[in-house]
């Protein structure tokens, strides 16, 4: 069983969260404004992402409070986890990011 | 000596031998029966010391030949000596003798034989070993697929091993939680030496061995001292050292069996198996769950069998397990054995049962030229030694009676000289040892191969551990103990801990010389005629098998493995694994490392689900809700139904009635007189905030942002993919507080939706959520007389102008504090009573007593159905599936044009969702209006005598509607909103119906009965 550390809670077993998949996909300001082909692409389709992965997980049995962690999808490995509207931290050998916009 | 009463055991080695003792206790005879017969051993012997003290063998039948089977180990990796113990629902099938402890009235059964043991109808499987060939399965079972039934039966009484209990298992079992520092697996010497250096630091231990007792291999030695001491005092030195320590905890009986992400560990500990009864308040077994912050693995290694004509007779064993159970139990397994080499560790073995007292038949030894001075001792005392001989095959019938011998080729592929036969009654088998790399596999860690030793051995590790001793291919006991002490410290410093490495100990033990590795052990005529060499013994897999999979053109381990079963038994190959793989590996001429390895997965033994499943059985498997009514419900005779967790009251059958009866009397006094229902499951989510509606306007499909305080509305909730995901009604109590209901089964997913939105799309909105499901009670007075049931109990002014649908109302009913909803889910005049739980029986019993005089009916969940499907309104989740619109409902209604935006909004624009042919919620209507349409039922439009037929839908709510005075029932029809009228039909078992589409409402079409 992975341990996730919750950054209100500090590291608890993985039963007590939700995952939540793919993290960093905002909702659209406008959806009218958007083309069925984006809106199914924001429903729908994610990123299977091998290796270091940013990605939303929720202390369901604990807090409930929703977080984003980088996890290595194949060791497990947790690199980083961070708040919600927190500046993403770079993925393991990647350059530091641009502060996040995408979600506020 | 054996103490006064006990009958005599043959092979138990006597006081005359000075070594002859053992770890058993002689002054407590122990009695047992195996297949009926009693037996008498001593306690601290296994089931298999005392069979073998006994003489006993034959103990079990093989698995597809039905061939007779003896002990080949001493523990855990034992393959054949498969038992089922005990009887009635505690029994239990495949346990192996050797790790079942003895005591008073130990009952065992072999397995897998039918009459009886000594003659086994199954074993003519032997004659017809040709039908049996490597992916028998595969080939047999091919054509025709139907035949697959019969087939099936036949094979499944056939093979399998023991057999499951019939009923519950009445033991109890538990999960403990742990977490420490170091988490040590196996008590073996370098295990005690990790364990202690570790536990010196200040560190928490857990050090957890599947045996009785730790010490592991160090227990079946008399040839080593450490500090001076003999191996087993040395033990008991630092087992009392580390009992001392309060941060350290050590479990025996207990294998670390499972090993998963980030140093989780499970541990199945035997908590009271060796006692044979129940002992009150303690379980049968315990898993432990530890989180470990490094973990340090010593499991030790497992002795290769070698492979040889027949070496699966009953009397064919492993050397080390024939060692531990002389030195360990002091019983001798043979009293004539014959030892078969490729190393030294054969002569430790030759020698413990020659100073025992039993007369040496002879060493086989594959090298040409062994030397050293385990040799020379055995030269010395007279042993004949065959060097560069190969055992060509066992001979005797049902046990080992013989073996037969030869001098080898040079290159030791073939013979090089006459077939000689020896007498013996015992083979030990002395194949080199394999690092038992189960728990390094199982997380994750990468095998290297050592093409020197012809080992695996760990090599890059996945989690933070470390592997000590014979798991790290450091098969001296010296070497075991300074690495475990070195790296015990490491783990702990790692840990946090500091500290020095305790100073490692004086060891003396033999010293080894090389091995000579043969995988196949050359014969008179070549694998697979005449004779079996067996490599997997649990799956029966010989040589051969494995090299017609290669002749077939199987490459890979992976693949061999699950056309000829090797390694898939319960013991998962742990005697077979290497053996197999080289055997493969040489046929094909290639590099082992080519043929690649297996993944070892949990657990490592076979565990009893019982001790998985611990205390989650029964009512406590999941926790059952119950609302505040629910005694007097259960006091006046309501059935139940499961409704997610909750417990609802289904009916109440008065006496003599059916379901039918009871739910026709129930609908009709709700609809003609008043009915009272508990509505205290349904979901209730408090919405607290300034932005609280304008959250509410997102959620919702419709418009909430001028709802006035006190005033109710329906809502539906969509999913951004335009679906319905969930509906309720939902009040406003002030400005920015909200009472929002849920359908029973959607409210923790409804609130974790909207929490997921507050906290990642929507953060600005200053919105605070609240579960109040439980704290509050809800009774629902329905019908024409529910308002003069409710004006009895409560001074409001009911009326319609001063109370109008949809409001809400703040007061007392029968003197408790409520809040009164007047909604209605029947389409009739309703009171929606909501008080604080505590008081909902108080509310119930008051309502039902103000209504007696209007013959108040109590009813469930299943009258509540067909009230509301008679008005045509949906159940989210069995009218809808995820797949539903509002517009495929007919409840464009429910939908604002005006908003810019809400959850489902965009969704519901794609062109898809707009298609006039999509299924859309209809009413139907049988010809027959007593049949009942069964719900599922599949509606077409061009009937045919069979399957294949278009399905244009089918039926999601379908009732008696006494009101109604007819069938009615719900279904989804592709295009149905533009088939009413049609005559469709509905294909079912041997008949078909006719039924005709209506619009989806089939009582008070106007809605005029709401204000009553």
């Amino acid at each position: 069983m992975q341990q996730i550390p919750c950054p209100w809670c500090g590291p608890r077993d993985d039963w007590e969260f939700h995952y939540g998949a793919e993290a960093h996909v905002a909702r659209p300001e406008t959806p009218s404004d958007k083309s069925d082909e984006d809106w199914m692409g924001y429903l729908y389709l994610r990123s299977n992402t091998k290796g270091p992965f940013r990605e939303r997980w929720m202390h369901a049995a604990g807090c409930r409070r929703w977080f984003n962690v980088i996890r290595n999808t194949v060791s497990h490995e947790v690199f980083a986890v961070y708040k919600i509207g927190e500046t993403p931290p770079p993925l393991p050998g990647e350059a530091p990011a641009a502060p996040d916009t995408t979600e506020r | 000596m054996t103490g006064m009463n006990s009958p005599h055991q043959t092979n138990r080695i006597t006081g005359t031998h000075v070594k002859g003792g053992g770890r058993v206790d002689r002054s407590r005879p122990v009695s047992f029966t195996f297949d009926g017969t009693s037996f008498s051993g001593f306690e601290g012997d296994t089931l298999a010391s005392a069979l073998l003290a006994n003489d006993v063998h034959l103990i079990g039948r093989s698995f597809k030949y039905h061939r007779p089977r003896g002990l080949l180990g001493l523990g855990s990796e034992e393959p054949n000596a498969l038992i089922q113990l005990a009887r009635g629902n505690r029994t239990e099938p495949n346990t192996r003798a050797t790790q079942i402890e003895l005591f008073d009235g130990l009952v065992a059964q072999s397995q897998n034989r039918w009459p009886c043991l000594k003659f086994d109808v199954g074993a003519v499987n032997q004659l017809f070993h040709k039908l049996f060939p490597a992916g028998f399965y595969y080939k047999t079972f091919m054509w025709p697929a139907s035949f697959w039934m019969a087939y099936e039966h036949v094979i499944r009484h056939a093979a399998g091993l023991g057999k499951a209990p019939e009923g519950p298992d009445p033991d109890r079992y538990e999960r403990m939680h742990a977490h420490c520092d170091i988490l040590v697996a196996g008590g073996g010497p370098s295990g005690l030496a990790a364990a202690l250096a570790a536990a010196r630091t200040g560190a928490r231990v857990i050090l957890a061995d599947e045996s009785t007792e730790f010490g592991g291999s160090l227990l079946s030695e008399d040839d080593v001292e450490i500090d001076g001491l003999p191996a087993a005092d040395w033990v008991a030195q630092v087992v009392a050292e580390l009992r001392s320590m309060p941060e350290v905890t050590l479990l025996t009986r207990s294998t670390v069996n499972g090993y998963y992400d980030h140093n989780y560990l499970t541990i199945a500990e035997r908590v009271t198996d060796h006692i044979g009864a129940v002992v009150p308040n303690v379980p049968r077994q315990r898993i432990w769950k530890v989180r470990a912050k490094r973990v340090v693995l010593a499991t030790g290694t497992i002795e290769r069998p070698l492979v040889f004509r027949d070496n699966d007779r009953p009397g064919v064993m492993l050397s080390s397990a024939v060692r531990g159970y002389a030195v360990r139990y002091g019983v001798l397994a043979g009293q004539r054995p014959l030892i078969v080499t490729s190393n030294d560790d054969g002569y430790r073995t030759a020698l413990a049962m020659h100073d025992r007292g039993a007369r040496i038949a002879c060493i086989v030894d594959l090298r040409t030229e062994p030397d050293g001075a385990l040799v020379d001792a055995a030269r010395s005392r007279g042993i004949e030694i065959h060097a560069g001989h190969s055992l060509v095959g066992s001979l005797g019938r049902g046990r080992v009676q013989g073996a037969e011998i030869a001098r080898m080729t040079g290159d030791g592929t073939g013979l090089n000289g006459a077939v000689r036969r020896v007498d013996c009654d015992l083979i030990a088998m002395a194949g080199g040892f394999n690092p038992t790399v189960h728990l390094f596999s199982q997380s994750r860690g990468k095998l290297t191969w050592d093409p020197e030793r012809f080992i695996f051995v760990p090599g890059t590790n996945h989690e933070p551990q470390v592997s000590v001793g014979g798991c790290n291919g450091d098969f001296t006991v010296a070497q075991a103990i300074k690495d475990g002490l070195q790296k015990g410290v490491e783990m702990a410093r790692e840990a946090g801990f500091t500290g020095r490495k305790p100073a490692a100990p004086e060891v003396s033990e033999p010293k080894s010389t090389a091995e000579r590795t043969l995988w196949l052990l050359p014969s008179t005529r070549p694998v697979g005629h005449k004779g079996k060499h067996f490599v997997d013994f649990q799956n029966d897999v010989t040589a051969a098998d494995l090299k017609l999979a290669t002749r077939e053109g199987y490459r890979s381990i992976e693949h061999v493995k699950r056309y000829t079963t090797t390694g898939m038994a319960t013991d998962q190959g742990k005697t077979s694994n290497v053996n197999a793989l080289a055997i493969v590996s040489e046929t094909l001429g290639v590099d082992v490392t080519q043929v690649g390895t297996t993944t070892f997965r949990p657990p490592y033994t076979p565990t009893t689900i019982g001790a998985y499943g611990g205390r989650d059985i029964g009512a406590l498997f999941d926790p059952v809700r119950t609302t505040a009514m629910d005694g007097w419900h259960r006091e006046n005779g309501a059935t139940f139904e499961h409704v997610g967790q909750w417990m609802r009251a289904w009916y109440y059958p008065k006496k003599g009635e059916t379901l039918r009866q009871a739910v026709d009397r129930e609908c009709l006094a709700a609809r003609t007189g008043v009915g009272l229902l508990d509505a205290s499951t349904l979901g209730k989510i408090d919405v607290h905030g300034p932005d609280a509606a304008e959250f509410l306007n997102r959620i919702y499909s419709n418009a909430w942002l001028k709802l006035g305080i006190g005033r109710c509305r329906y809502g539906l909730m969509l999913k951004d993919d335009g679906m319905v995901m969930d509906d309720g009604v939902t009040t406003r109590i002030a400005e920015d507080r909200f009472h929002m209901t849920t359908t029973t089964g959607g409210a923790a997913g409804v609130l974790a939706w909207m929490e997921e939105h507050l906290q990642t799309e929507w953060p600005e909105l200053k919105v605070h959520l609240t579960s109040v499901t439980e704290q509050w009670a809800v009774a629902s007075i329905v019908g024409p007389k529910s308002r003069d049931v409710l004006a009895k109990l409560n001074d409001l002014d009911l009326s319609n102008d001063a109370f109008p649908f949809m409001s809400m109302r703040e007061g007392t009913v029968a003197g408790i504090p409520a809040r009164v909803y007047r909604i209605s889910f029947t389409g009739d005049l309703a009171f929606e009573v909501n008080v604080p739980r505590r008081y909902g029986r108080a509310l119930w019993e008051a309502v039902m007593a103000a209504g007696a005089e209007f013959d108040i009916t109590p009813y469930g969940t299943e009258a509540m159905h067909v009230l509301r499907a008679e008005r045509g309104f949906i159940i989210v989740g069995q009218d809808t599936d995820g797949s539903v619109t509002p517009s495929d409902l007919g409840m464009d209604w429910i939908v604002s044009k005006t908003k810019p935006d809400f959850i489902g909004k965009r969704g519901m624009a794609r062109p898809d969702l707009q298609d006039p042919h999509r299924k859309q919620l209809v009413g139907l209507l049988t010809e027959d209006p007593n049949e009942v349409l069964p719900e599922g039922a599949h509606v077409v439009a061009d009937l045919k005598p069979q399957p294949p037929m278009v399905m244009l839908g089918h039926v999601t709510s379908s009732y008696y509607s006494p009101n109604v005075g007819r069938s009615i029932a719900l279904a989804v029809i592709k295009g149905g909103h533009g088939r009413h009228g049609q005559t469709l039909s509905v294909p079912l078992v041997g008949r078909s119906l006719k039924v005709t589409v209506c619009e989806p409402v089939f009582f008070d079409k106007d809605g005029s009965r709401k204000d009553g």
